[in-house]
């Protein structure tokens, strides 16, 4: 059972070939079995689990059941969950229950899914490794030796070693795109806004947005249908129609007009990786895809954008880690200045610590306009590129990370990690959606498959990555797992 | 822009977050090959473009100013470190 998508299970589960219990007992077995070597969860909440899928059975069996009940997910421990450890991977949350469920849980619980805990992240989501966890690395399942991804590592590690046939990430500068694609998975960062933030822990929020991982984009449509719309709680959730991204999936793709950038296939980018992605631009083509290039010319800039905006909304976004409320607080405090200032530096981990420097100097007196301020122009120069690139074809595509899974350790230089980020950070500057679809292996090292498309195009995203599913077999490949 | 030793310890102050000495000379050497990178942003001519703040460029929309939050606050504070009547303890900050 372990092996199948999201759609297998919602049909096996229909046809009464196994409930919701077995299912989820029999994952939880295989995360008690294999998870102690990859560590891809935080939190496994194994008694809720099963009580949660007693329920959807005896809801299927009084004729109630809607198409996710009983099916299992694991939720990146940045979603706040009530009464359960909500740590976002960081040791000043690591006494944290959350007293609440973000709007996502809320929606997706309410739709019957089953939620086997909280999985590994980098802290605060600052990272793409999955080495900055203060509950440790995760490993690849493809190969131990190799990082997942960041910073939704352990959401991408958990499906790819059939843990959990899904799992939420969130997407900051590539958090969802660059795990799915280290670990042959598939995942989506919907557009800005198309998902509630409430109840996520906050990153830099104009960028933060949540997303599906899964086998297939099939299932990614699936999660979407429930996650996706308006939410009172989030004013920066948008308020417009949310379609069934079920429908329309198959749609043929004759006479899709396919954008490669340029500067997304030049310096930098893994020569194998780069032959991966193009075949896979070649069987779009026998699909009946026109392929042209196009030029994002303000590429360049996104990671220096990024490395402004992001850290000056963290630093403000974290000053609430005060030992006050919640969360960690120092041993006997001299007086209050003390009680903030070694609560902060027990409770935080260095990736974090830099990142609120950063934004703290960037936003003080005397910097502001020659960082802050520039950034944001820089950003709406880059958004503007890919405005200009959608006016001239459909979709977007190219890499997802310019190189496969890299060895645990082999990036001990912040700038060197920061640079992973180059294909999927802009993305988050511009607010618009794009999904990473298995598209080869290099030396049994997946390599994704970036497909962009413009804001609210999710729809159409989904559509482009599953006739390439159909097409292709990548997405079924699965690492070897000692059972 | 380089940054400096005070410059860290001076934003370790703004942020509140502990920083001896000798950690900020270490992070003199991060923060700068960060800034280093990020100084390339000046490479761009800028003028006339206006900030981009909301990826969609939206505002902020605004509802009724009304409570619409039920009274958690016994919930609240179970998870706080430290409380009594309702209030949140901290050391003592007026003599």
């Amino acid at each position: 059972m372990h092996d199948k998508t999201l759609a297998e299970l919602a049909r096996g589960l229909a046809a009464g070939d196994f409930s919701s219990r077995e299912l989820t007992s029999s994952l939880l077995e295989r995360v008690k079995k294999h998870d102690p070597a990859i560590n891809s969860f935080i939190t496994v909440t194994d008694e809720q689990a099963l009580k949660d899928a007693d329920a959807a059975d005896t809801l299927r069996h009084k004729g109630e059941a809607g198409i996710l009940s009983g099916l299992p997910l694991a939720y990146k421990d940045i979603f706040c969950t009530e009464g359960v450890r909500t740590s976002a991977g960081s040791k000043m949350l690591d006494n944290f229950i959350a007293p609440y469920n973000a709007t996502v849980v809320e929606k997706l619980r309410h739709a019957g899914t089953v939620s086997l805990g909280k999985t590994n992240m980098d802290e605060f989501a600052m990272g793409s490794s999955n080495e900055n966890s203060y509950y440790g690395p995760v490993k690849n399942p493809w190969n131990p030796t190799l990082v997942p991804g960041g910073s939704s590592g352990g959401s991408a590690a958990a499906v790819a070693a059939g843990l959990v046939p899904a799992a939420l990430g969130t997407d900051t500068g590539g958090s969802i795109r660059q795990p799915a694609a280290f670990c042959g998975i598939t995942g989506l960062k919907p557009t800005y806004g198309r998902v509630s933030r409430y109840g996520m822990i906050a990153y830099a929020s104009s960028l933060d947005q949540a997303g599906p991982m899964a086998r297939t984009a099939e299932d990614c449509a699936m999660l979407m249908n429930v996650m996706a719309g308006h939410d009172a709680r989030d004013s920066t959730s948008v308020a417009r129609n949310v379609p069934d991204y079920t429908q329309g999936l198959d749609k043929p793709l004759n006479g899709l007009k396919i954008g490669l950038p340029v500067e997304y296939f030049g310096d930098g980018l893994s020569p194998e990786v780069e032959t991966a992605v193009r075949e896979a631009v070649r069987v779009y083509e026998s699909l009946g895809a026109q392929v042209i290039d196009v030029s994002l010319p303000h590429t360049s800039m996104a990671i220096p954008a990024y490395y402004v905006i992001a850290p000056a909304e963290a630093s403000s976004n974290l000053s609430r880690y005060d030992g006050v409320r919640f969360g960690h607080r120092c041993d006997d405090p001299a007086d209050l200045e003390d009680l903030y200032k070694r609560t902060r530096a027990e409770g935080f981990g260095d990736e974090v610590k830099r990142r609120i420097l950063i934004g703290t100097h960037t936003l003080s007196e005397g910097f502001f306009d020659a960082y802050y301020r520039k950034a944001q122009q820089v950003r709406r120069l880059i958004r503007q590129d890919f405005l200009d690139a959608f006016s001239r074809v459909d979709v977007l595509m190219g890499p997802a990370a310019p190189t496969t899974a890299f060895e645990l350790g082999a990036k001990a230089d912040p700038v060197q990690m920061y640079l992973q980020d180059i294909y999927t950070i802009a993305i988050n500057l511009a607010g618009i959606p794009g999904i990473s679809v298995p598209a080869g292996l290099v030396d049994n090292r997946p390599v994704g498959l970036q497909i962009l498309g413009p804001h609210f195009g999710e729809a159409h995203l989904l559509n482009v990555a599953h006739v390439y599913q159909q097409a292709t077999d990548w997405h079924q490949r699965r690492p070897e797992i000692k059972e | 822009m380089a940054i400096e030793h005070a410059n860290v310890l001076r934003a370790a102050h703004l942020a509140r977050l502990g920083v001896s000495d000798a950690q900020a000379e270490r992070y003199v050497d991060d923060l700068s090959r960060i800034l280093e990178m990020v100084d390339r942003l000046s490479e761009i001519d800028t003028q006339g473009v206006a900030p981009l703040s909301h990826p969609l460029d939206a505002t902020q929309p605004l509802r009724a100013d009304e409570a619409i939050e039920p009274d958690r606050r016994d919930t609240f504070q179970q998870i706080a470190p430290a409380t009594a009547d309702g209030l949140y303890l901290v050391p003592r900050v007026v003599e």
